[in-house]
């Protein structure tokens, strides 16, 4: 018997149209451009008429468990395997729905996202490492993601979150709007 | 990428959402320009932020960077180290690892990220371990190992979970370093960090997973402690399931070990570990309802739940339980219909086809009703499955056809696409076959369809059905309607296909024959060349004009081509490059496992796992009956031995890592036999000439040696075939013991040089003995309707007998064995025994030597000593072929 830690196999972040905001695949089953945005196309519309904006809502599409959740214009997607516990990938999921409500005050929708993608990115990278779960608490991610703690000026515990947060985006997504 | 385009233009239309984006008219060419900012000797961090930000679009977006392109970015990037910006370099940690550098650039950043894994910022060494470990190769981890060991342990959890995190991915590549880190690894394990936890369980079961004791170990001291985290509780729970798959049940209290931590998982407080305990437990071989009971308890709890995921996650593992356990799941039952109206449509799927797997006789009705409401709103997907679980309902409860057969084609009128039409159509289908009460009504089903269906294909296929069994009907009349029809108003490949079934029923049904000439007849002006000379054909066979229709006709028409079409259509393709004319006699007749399995398994799953059992039986598939034949084929001293009839599995005559290994396929012909010897030569010294086998018979006088063809020179590790032909009466089931000494002459080797010496000596290797038994004779050929072909088996012909097989383990063991002694073909999935069963019976078909079509029903049963009792019916079209089967058993 073949036993596996739990893997992601993609993470999707689409506006509306499906048309793709963030995207990170750890898998090779997608070895091509064309091949990921066809998933993308297919899980989109798929997903399309659901309503998944209160739970995130689950299905088996090509194959692979997918886990997602809307807000406003963006969905948000977590792939798994087709043998992988279901429940694991919603926490994924959750970790990073909520790390990127944290990272923009609650202000989630393709704008904001777009003007702050650096933060998007960042999130994803401290969420996931090459498939493997690397955190799924969202509060950790925001503040690894916000390098809380790295300034050696301010004491962490003199620094709260939002302080944190005011600091990072101040730095550098602000910067993008011209 | 999109051009940049005048943005006066857009202001009118707030619709489109570029208008908003701060990457709107981003353009590959500029952002490399810009990125030049890195090298500015007075770095602005926000700008420099901002660019990788632009980069990092542009490659999430799917645009590449040529290799020339890449190089430079990177080596601009590495100069942002420079800068003591905390975000800066957090975004450059990320770019490195997207750029993903090529080994001979890494170096230039391996200093600074090693400056930065022993920086004092927590952040840094966790972010440089990640970098370093993603992009160096394995030289220069050596240098870095110490750190990342001491990483391991660090008490932030950011810094020990990117040290084994980096491990999990290092051990791919570099085991052995990693390796040496266990004993802080199992430092880790005892973190309070939940990911750390995690991390190190993942990373300590990696570097032992294959030392099972090792594994063992893990598990026995992890599943009496506290593990904290719910992922690595998770993970504990997998490999549990593992050590418990591979250990022994205990013989006094018949308990399985480690049950009593799953059952305990049951009742954990996280979700997330419930479900995965539960899973572990439906999955844990031949368990018993006593085991699963908890599981599906809180399984069935989930159902209920408000949350989406949770409900399919337990829909789903009990809808595979129902395949093997479906009495576990009745409880459920009630929970399962709620969901049949679910918003989510995978979820309400899967409680559909659970219950149908479920669901008893009385419930049928019910159920349909309910499906028909749904089918309206879901996809063709989902579809397609609720129309495979009805299927095999359907072949479950024959009784309830007609409430199933009128769902079909309710549904088969509605709007869909050609795959899930097709899955109806072959449902139908195989109702019709299967079920012959359900046949005239299922024909009318499919008349109506054909009247308005756009797929060719599935046209074509309904109609070579009408013409195949509509004039067997009471009123074949009714159906010439429909088909000439066809020949009005259809494309030309189904008007062809019209004309031939139009022709079936003139030679079939005498009083009709006037009135398809007269149809035929119209069908000469056709303006297709196939329909036309189809027409032509048909008239001329029918005897236009004449009053009686030639035997031939009928044979003509009607004949089955005595090979299994998938082999034939093989056997075409293989010929089309060939210059000797097709010879319909070497098409292997022996049918292919998959293709009788495929229709009959209502899950893909089932399929999967049916084919892998087959093909182990057939010796695997490289071996099979088709390359065996070209083989064959190609040697010109088999040429008139006349048409292979079938060759068996590879018998091993030499035990395994012996010096030489030697295994034998027996090659069947209907007066010869060829002994293949699939030889190997194991020792790199020697060079084997001349090679040979001596058989001799030990037992049976039927055969008479005929010819020997050795192989000349036989290499190390080279394997080669020499050949022993023996002559046998024409027809006659020989059977035979032989014993084999292996021949040849041996040459020493120079394992330096790889030179052979001049001289060598001869030698001899004794091998196994080999029998010719009977099963060698039948062929593996299933039929479609076991109980039809049966009954047209003349019952005056019929053997039965009855055995004691002694203590077996399971039914399932001896249906096994003895279908593996007949060499026969199970039919219509009766070689499974349903756990738990007492008495089963088990329909095989074969072909016997010559063509001589056998059935045999198998009949067991077993009592609580395990005692096995078997009666086995034979027919066959000759009763000595029957009797020889009883024989085949009497002497196994």
């Amino acid at each position: 018997m073949e036993v596996s830690t739990p893997l992601i196999k993609n993470i999707l972040l689409l506006d509306g149209e499906g048309k793709r905001v963030a995207v990170k695949y750890f898998s090779d089953d997608w070895p091509t451009l064309n091949a990921k945005l066809a998933f993308e196309k297919s899980v989109f519309t798929k997903t399309q008429k659901t309503s998944a904006r209160t739970e995130a809502e689950i299905g088996m599409f090509d194959g692979y468990i997918v886990v997602y959740k809307f807000v406003s214009d963006l969905h948000f997607y977590v792939s798994g395997g087709e043998d992988e516990n279901e429940l694991i990938l919603a926490t994924v999921l959750q970790g990073f729905f909520d790390a990127v409500a944290l990272l923009l005050r609650n202000n989630v929708e393709k704008k904001t996202v777009l003007e702050n993608l650096d933060l998007i990115l960042l999130c994803l990278d401290e969420l996931v490492d090459g498939g493997i779960i690397l955190e799924s608490d969202a509060n950790v991610i925001a503040s690894r993601v916000a390098m809380r703690g790295a300034d050696a000026d301010v004491p962490l515990s003199e620094q709260t979150i939002s302080q944190a947060l005011a600091t990072a985006k101040e730095h550098l997504a602000r910067s993008l709007l011209k | 990428m999109a051009l940049a385009q005048p943005a006066a233009k857009k202001d009118d239309d707030r619709e489109d959402d570029s208008e908003y984006s701060p990457f709107y008219g981003i353009e590959k060419g500029a952002v490399l320009q810009e990125a030049r900012v890195f090298n500015d000797p007075q770095l602005d961090a926000r700008r420099c932020a901002q660019v990788i930000t632009k980069l990092l679009y542009l490659i999430n977006q799917g645009e590449t960077f040529t290799k020339i392109e890449a190089t430079e970015v990177f080596f601009a990037v590495t100069k942002l180290f420079q800068s003591k910006d905390i975000g800066l370099r957090r975004m450059v940690y990320l770019v490195i690892k997207e750029i993903s550098p090529s080994s001979d650039e890494v170096i230039i950043v391996t200093s600074s990220l090693m400056k930065d894994m022993n920086s004092k910022t927590d952040l840094y060494r966790a972010n440089a371990i990640r970098v370093l470990c993603r992009i160096t190769e394995g030289g220069l981890l050596g240098q870095i190992e110490r750190y990342l060991k001491q990483a391991v342990v660090d008490k932030n959890p950011v810094v020990s979970s990117a040290a084994l995190v980096s491990g999990i991915h290092l051990l791919q590549s570099n085991a052995d370093i990693v390796k040496r880190w266990t004993n802080e690894v199992q430092e880790a394990l005892q973190s309070k960090a939940p990911l750390v936890q995690f991390h190190a369980l993942a990373l300590l079961h990696q570097i032992r997973q294959n030392d099972r004791l090792a594994v063992s170990k893990l598990v026995s001291s992890l599943t009496r402690g506290t593990v904290r985290s719910p992922l690595a509780q998770c993970l504990l729970i997998r490999y549990t399931s593992q050590v418990i798959a591979e250990s022994p049940p205990n013989l006094q209290t018949g308990d399985r070990p480690y049950y009593d931590y799953l059952e305990g998982c049951l009742r954990h407080k996280t979700e997330m570990v419930i479900f995965e305990a539960a899973r572990a437990v439906t999955q844990l071989k031949d368990v018993t309802s006593r085991e699963l009971t908890p599981a599906i308890t809180v399984l069935q709890l989930f159902l209920s739940s408000s949350k989406p995921v949770l409900r399919f996650a337990a829909v789903r593992t009990l809808n595979k339980v129902a395949m093997t356990h479906p009495l576990a799941v009745t409880n459920c039952n009630i929970d399962m219909e709620s969901l049949i109206t679910d918003q989510n449509r995978s979820i309400a799927t899967l409680a559909i086809t659970t219950l149908l797997k479920t669901g008893n006789e009385s419930s049928v009705d019910r159920l349909m009703k309910q499906i028909t409401n749904f089918m309206s709103d879901i996809a063709d997907e989902f579809k397609i499955v609720v129309v495979e679980a009805i299927r095999s309902l359907c072949l479950k409860f024959p009784q309830k056809y007609r409430t199933l057969m009128s769902f079909l084609s309710n549904i088969l009128r509605e709007e869909g696409g050609f795959e899930y039409k097709k899955a109806i159509v072959d449902s139908i289908l195989i109702l019709i076959n299967e079920i012959p009460e359900a046949k005239e009504g299922g024909l009318a089903h499919l008349c109506e369809f054909i009247e308005d269906c756009e797929f060719t294909y599935l046209s074509t296929q309904i109609l070579h059905l009408l013409g195949s069994e509509g004039p067997k009907t009471a009123d074949p009349s009714k159906y010439i309607r429909y088909i000439y029809n066809r020949v009005i108003l259809e494309n030309a490949t189904v008007r062809a296909s019209a004309v031939s079934a139009l022709a079936k029923f003139g030679v079939v049904v005498e009083t009709l024959r006037p009135r398809i000439l007269i149809l035929l007849r119209r069908c000469l002006y056709d303006n297709d060349d196939e329909v036309r000379d189809r027409a032509t054909l048909y008239l001329n066979l029918l005897g236009d004009g004449q009053e009686t229709v030639q035997e031939e006709a009928q044979g003509f028409i009607f004949g089955d081509l005595g090979v299994p079409l998938a082999n034939l259509e093989a056997s075409l393709q293989d010929y089309e490059a060939s210059e000797r004319p097709f010879d319909i006699a070497a098409v292997p007749k022996d049918v292919k496992p998959q293709a009788t399995v495929e229709k009959k398994s209502a899950t893909s799953k089932k399929v999967g796992k049916d084919v892998s059992q087959n093909t182990t039986a057939n010796g695997g598939l490289s071996s099979g009956p088709d390359s065996y034949e070209k083989l064959l084929n190609s040697i010109p001293e088999f040429a008139g031995f006349g048409k292979l009839f079938k060759s068996s599995p590879p018998v091993e005559l030499t035990e395994p890592e012996t010096e030489y290994s030697v295994n034998v396929v027996k090659h069947i012909y209907p007066g010869y036999i060829v002994f293949q010897f699939n030889c190997t030569n194991t020792i790199a010294e020697q060079l084997l000439e001349n090679v040979a086998v001596v058989m001799e018979a030990t037992d049976g006088d039927d055969f008479r040696f005929v010819a020997i063809k050795p192989i000349v020179s036989m290499p190390y590790g080279a394997p080669g075939q020499a050949f022993v032909t023996f002559e046998k009466p024409e027809g006659a089931c020989s059977l035979g013991k032989f014993s084999n000494t292996l021949t040849f002459y041996v040459k020493e080797v120079d394992p330096s040089t790889g030179e052979a010496d001049e001289e060598g000596y001869e030698d001899e290797y004794q091998l196994e003995d080999l029998e010719v038994t009977a099963a060698d004779y039948i062929l593996k050929t299933g039929v479609s309707n076991f109980r039809n072909t049966w009954d047209t088996l003349d019952p005056e012909l019929e053997c039965s007998d009855e055995y004691g097989l002694g203590a077996r383990e399971s039914l399932q063991e001896a249906i096994q064995a003895v279908s593996t002694i007949l060499g026969m073909q199970p039919c219509e999935g009766t070689d499974v025994v349903p756990s738990n069963a007492r008495s089963h019976t088990c329909l095989l078909a074969g072909q016997f030597l010559g063509g001589v079509q056998v059935l045999v029903r198998l009949s067991v049963g077993i009592d609580a000593q395990k005692q096995v009792a078997m009666k086995l019916v034979v027919r066959s079209e000759d009763r000595a072929v029957s009797s020889v089967i009883h024989e085949i058993i009497a002497n196994a």
